[in-house]
């Protein structure tokens, strides 16, 4: 297959300096992509490979030689002489207050990668005291910015609530939620452009919603379930996947993915499926591809049901 | 854009409100009525989004009309704006002052923040809570909510900027017009008037209650709301107001604020018309020699910002007048405003000519009415006069002055999120670089200042850059305004020329009353430092400061005497950034929680400082050097001090000693000037 070639303006080429090690990139190479280059590993929560970084999160902080504040990889660009250091003290101190300010106010459970990070620098999530019991529904969303009721310190703050289930086909666990942006940037104007979630409230209280936090069946959203694909912390997921975890079911390990071309339309998406027991348990398409970028509409994300509907006497 | 909408229809009463701000609808696609021409084309789309920074001020319209935002009102200013709903919804929901759920018309803003709590703000609380329930809650006992017209609600509010007559409460009153009343300071017969009576009676036309001359329409009407004593005049605030010595004070309580003559009269307008005489590049040479640096926090050559900006090829350039003086403990951009707003008006041309701007955008404060009104008359006024507009004075120089009113955020006074603010969307810090020089509001290279420091560029002119620079010290030029409160004698706005000592200033407020001494002077308010009573020798001077490891940050100097709480005072401190986080990044969002839990645990005495300090220690560091902007990086600053500098808790004095190196540098950028303008120094 041929790769269409862009014809970007060449780039010049800028020597910078990463933990010591000098490396020449292309102007406007941002730290993480040089790092990647380079083979260190930084950890991210809310980079999205498909999206404008939102540098939210904070976990992927490196030191910027004489710079006052550490600097987010994810979006800061490389500049000739610059020097820095992505293991230092500094920026493991950042890293494991990150994670562990996150991990003692959110369900970090179905979020890969945190045990890792937790281990390798040492985050204890628990440190803060036992975690406050969660907001009944529909309370976090009713708060007024800029107000809140001060407890007693004894218990840690989080933003646990039940999970919102109002559509048959994927679920808003914000239990998980550690406001990375991405869905509403999918949601939005760098992707799907249909704006059915925006970030409501102010600090502690901010959270994901749609215009009065109405039910997704009374929103804008279209069930593109592009949101889905870019959440990394499993806030939103598929029903399929909600419930075989909430049964105990759901087994990665015993996922196969298959990677074809959706039927429904001549676009060409290419869809992955995720089998588990010969059951088709998620889609999503590969972020590299270059018709959807990851990027798919309702039918070819949702509209699978008919591929195992094998009659009566096969159904379990 | 294929938006897709509640259809709640809104009320006559909230359409007319969002129509006076927008001018009415032309066509079925921009939620007029459908006509038959607008089944065969499509209007609206670009048009109406390009008008997207009107998303604030038609939210404003509707909340002072009707006292909130229905579902129907919200669905009506989308639809004029093409404007999905949940991002008006997000828009709405990040501000204080809006309301998304039905609520009296009358809200009571009580300030609880430092200066007013170390006042007497406890008492007024209680008694509010007595008469109206708990904050939020509440109609008025003897008005029930089946006449929500009737009824008040109340909320506790961060420092409204009214500190030198702590204890402060601020009642707005939703209807046409809008009516305010200010009780500062507040007893509790004051109080009670600001909770009770009804909507006012006599509704008149705004800004006409001063009987002369119709004056141009306002926001607030003129009249405060029935039954409460009026405000007294802005010159106030000002102890030694008429004082000779004064430069940018000079005619506060000598001119009417509401007079384009008097400013005239009193030498307003020489300076506009000796910058025509020397041309943008001759301002901009004053402006660089005077050595002229911030005055909002950051203290970054205002010369540097404007040649930078003005030499930008890309064009339309903004100016944008910082006037969301929210820091606790600062109220010297509000006693400029309604005592000489004029003066505001013509240094904010002066800024737009030297820069090569056609427009300025002046963001003020929500909690200000006073102010809004002054500078909307003296707006119109200048623009009737031709000192606004096209050809001003005769020149060909063309500017004119937006004003942009904030709903109670402070983070909106950072000088990115000011441009999020304005744009209608979220408030919230945007990460540097590119700097507001290169890309600021709507992307175009903008020049933010603070209302203090551009008041400073016409006595520059005046003098000329190198006199001016000759007041003060040689690394801080001319004369500086310091915000007191809290334990003296005098509180009040207090002009010195940089060199002055933090004695000086103190004693020229009178020293504290007999029988007290200082425990401790918070320096640059709630993003600022302590400093104990036996530091009054530090020169309140830029590089002073920073060498005692405090800041002068936006002239706040907040007197705790021997009676303070002051752990009470630090909980306050923790409060306000929990509320005015804007929640984008892990470490303040989170970090402002986890630092204020553990205050109360320390309060509480169910913890000890063994355990908590290393605890605060170690989010605060990491707040400090992660956070995106200069509110989460100094969040820590005040809590640290008073742990390190002021000996609470009594750790041993072995602990790691005095406050951090960076202290002044991050300190800096929480105020509204801030974090790029630091980091670009660097």
């Amino acid at each position: 297959m041929t790769e269409p070639v862009l014809l970007a303006p060449p780039r010049r080429l800028i020597d910078a300096t990463i933990d010591g090690e000098p490396v020449r990139v292309p102007e406007g190479t941002t730290v993480l992509e040089a790092c990647a280059g380079a083979g260190t590993e930084i950890p991210t929560l809310c980079y999205g490979d498909t999206l404008t970084p939102r540098n939210a999160c904070r976990v992927c902080v490196v030191e910027v030689e004489g710079a006052r504040t550490l600097a987010p990889a994810c979006s800061r660009k490389l500049e000739p002489g610059m020097s820095v250091a992505t293991d230092s003290e500094r920026v493991r101190h950042s890293r494991r207050m990150v994670l562990e300010l996150l991990g003692s106010s959110v369900d970090l459970s179905t979020t890969p990668g945190v045990a890792e990070w937790n281990e390798r620098y040492g985050a204890d999530p628990d440190r803060f005291g036992p975690r406050a019991e969660p907001a009944a529904l529909g309370v976090r969303d009713a708060r007024r910015a800029g107000e809140h009721e001060p407890g007693d310190g004894t218990e840690a703050e989080t933003v646990e609530q039940p999970a919102k289930v109002d559509n048959d086909l994927y679920v808003r666990d914000y239990s998980k939620c550690i406001m990375c942006y991405k869905c509403v940037d999918a949601c939005g104007d760098q992707w799907q452009n249909t704006f059915a979630i925006g970030v409501a409230g102010r600090g502690f209280d901010a959270r994901i919603s749609t215009e009065h936090d109405v039910s997704l069946p009374d929103s804008a959203c279209v069930y593109c379930g592009n949101c889905v694909e870019v959440c990394p912390t499993g806030a939103l997921s598929f029903a399929t996947e909600f419930e075989m975890r909430r049964e105990g079911t759901w087994d990665e390990g015993r996922q196969t993915e298959t990677t074809t071309v959706c039927t429904y339309c001549g676009v060409g998406c290419n869809l992955t499926l995720h089998v588990q027991d010969n059951r088709i348990v998620k889609v999503t398409s590969p972020h590299d591809n270059p018709v959807t970028h990851g990027n798919l509409c309702i039918k070819g994300r949702f509209g699978f049901q008919h591929v195992q509907r094998r009659g009566e006497g096969e159904r379990r | 854009m294929d938006l897709r909408f509640l259809d709640e229809a809104p009320t006559a009463v909230e359409r007319d409100a969002v129509d006076a701000v927008l001018g009415p609808p032309e066509s079925g696609w921009d939620g007029g009525i459908r006509q038959d021409a607008d089944l065969r084309y499509a209007r609206g789309g670009h048009a109406s989004r390009e008008r997207r920074d009107l998303l604030l001020p038609a939210l404003h319209a509707v909340n002072d009309r009707v006292g909130w935002i229905s579902r129907g009102a919200l669905d009506y200013v989308c639809r004029r704006l093409t404007v999905p709903p949940a991002e008006a919804y997000a828009v709405a929901s990040f501000y204080a002052m809006f309301a998304l759920h039905e609520r009296p018309r009358r809200v009571v803003h009580l300030c609880t923040d430092i200066a007013c709590a170390a006042a007497g703000s406890g008492a007024l609380r209680d008694r509010l809570a007595a008469r109206l329930g708990p904050p939020g809650g509440g109609h008025g006992p003897s008005r029930g909510a089946e006449a929500p017209d009737a009824a008040v609600t109340w909320h506790e509010s961060p420092c409204l900027g009214l500190c030198e007559r702590a204890p402060a409460a601020l009642a707005l009153q939703a209807g046409d017009p809008a009516r305010y009343a200010v009780a500062a300071p507040a007893v509790a017969e004051d109080v009670d008037a600001l909770t009770g009576g009804g909507p006012g009676t006599a509704p008149g036309p705004a800004g006409s209650g001063n009987g002369h001359h119709p004056g141009p329409r306002t926001t607030y009407a003129s009249a405060p709301l029935p039954g409460n004593r009026p405000e007294p005049a802005p010159a106030s605030a000002v102890p030694d107001a008429g004082s000779p010595d004064h430069v940018l004070l000079r005619r506060i309580g000598r001119v009417d604020p509401l007079s384009l003559d008097d400013y005239r009269a009193a030498g307003g307008y020489a300076a506009l018309r000796e910058a025509l005489r020397i041309g943008p590049a001759g301002v901009l040479r004053e402006v660089n020699e005077s050595g002229l640096v911030g005055r909002g926090g950051a203290a970054f050559p205002t010369g540097r910002k404007w040649s930078a900006t003005a030499q930008q090829p890309d064009t339309p350039h903004y100016l944008v007048c910082n006037a969301d003086e929210s820091e606790p403990g600062t109220f010297k951009d509000r006693v400029l405003m309604e005592g000489d707003p004029f003066s505001l008006v013509e240094a904010m041309t002066i800024a737009g000519f030297a820069i090569g701007a056609r427009t300025g955008y002046l963001y003020i404060r929500g909690e200000y009415p006073r102010a809004l009104r002054h500078l909307e008359n003296a707006l119109a006024l200048a623009r009737e006069r031709g000192l606004l507009g096209t050809g001003i004075m005769g020149s060909g120089l063309d500017f004119d002055i937006e004003i942009r009113r904030g709903a109670g955020a402070y983070i909106c006074g950072e000088e990115t999120a000011i441009f999020g603010s304005i744009e209608g969307q979220r408030g919230e810090p945007r990460t540097k670089p590119p700097f507001p020089v290169e890309k600021g509001l709507f992307g175009k290279p903008t020049v933010v200042n603070n209302v203090e420091t551009l008041v400073n560029v016409l006595p520059i002119l005046l003098m000329g850059g190198p006199a001016y620079a000759s007041v003060g010290t040689r690394d801080s030029t001319g004369p500086k305004l310091f915000c007191l409160s809290g334990g003296v004698r005098r509180p009040g706005l207090y002009e010195l020329p940089f060199g002055a000592t933090l004695r000086d200033l103190v004693e020229a407020a009178g020293g504290v009353p007999g029988g007290r001494s200082i425990r401790a002077v918070l320096l640059g308010g709630a993003a600022g430092t302590f400093v104990r009573g036996d530091e009054l020798d530090i020169p309140l001077t830029f590089e002073g400061a920073r060498a005692a490891g405090a800041s002068l940050g936006s002239g706040v100097v907040l007197v705790l005497d021997d009676t303070a709480d002051l752990l009470a005072t630090l909980v306050r401190v923790a409060a306000f950034f929990r509320d005015e986080s804007c929640g984008q990044c892990v470490p303040c969002r989170v970090g402002t929680v986890r630092q204020e839990e553990a205050l109360l645990r320390l309060r509480s005495g169910a913890s000890s400082p063994d355990r908590e300090l290393p605890l605060l220690r170690e989010v605060g560091r990491a707040m400090r050097d992660a956070s995106i902007c200069g509110l989460g990086q100094t969040a820590w600053n005040a809590v640290e001090s008073a742990i390190d500098r002021l000996g609470l808790f009594a750790e041993p004095p072995s602990a790691p000693g005095g406050p951090r190196a960076t202290v002044e540098d991050t300190h800096q950028t929480a105020a509204p000037e801030s974090g790029a303008a630091t980091e670009e120094a660097s």
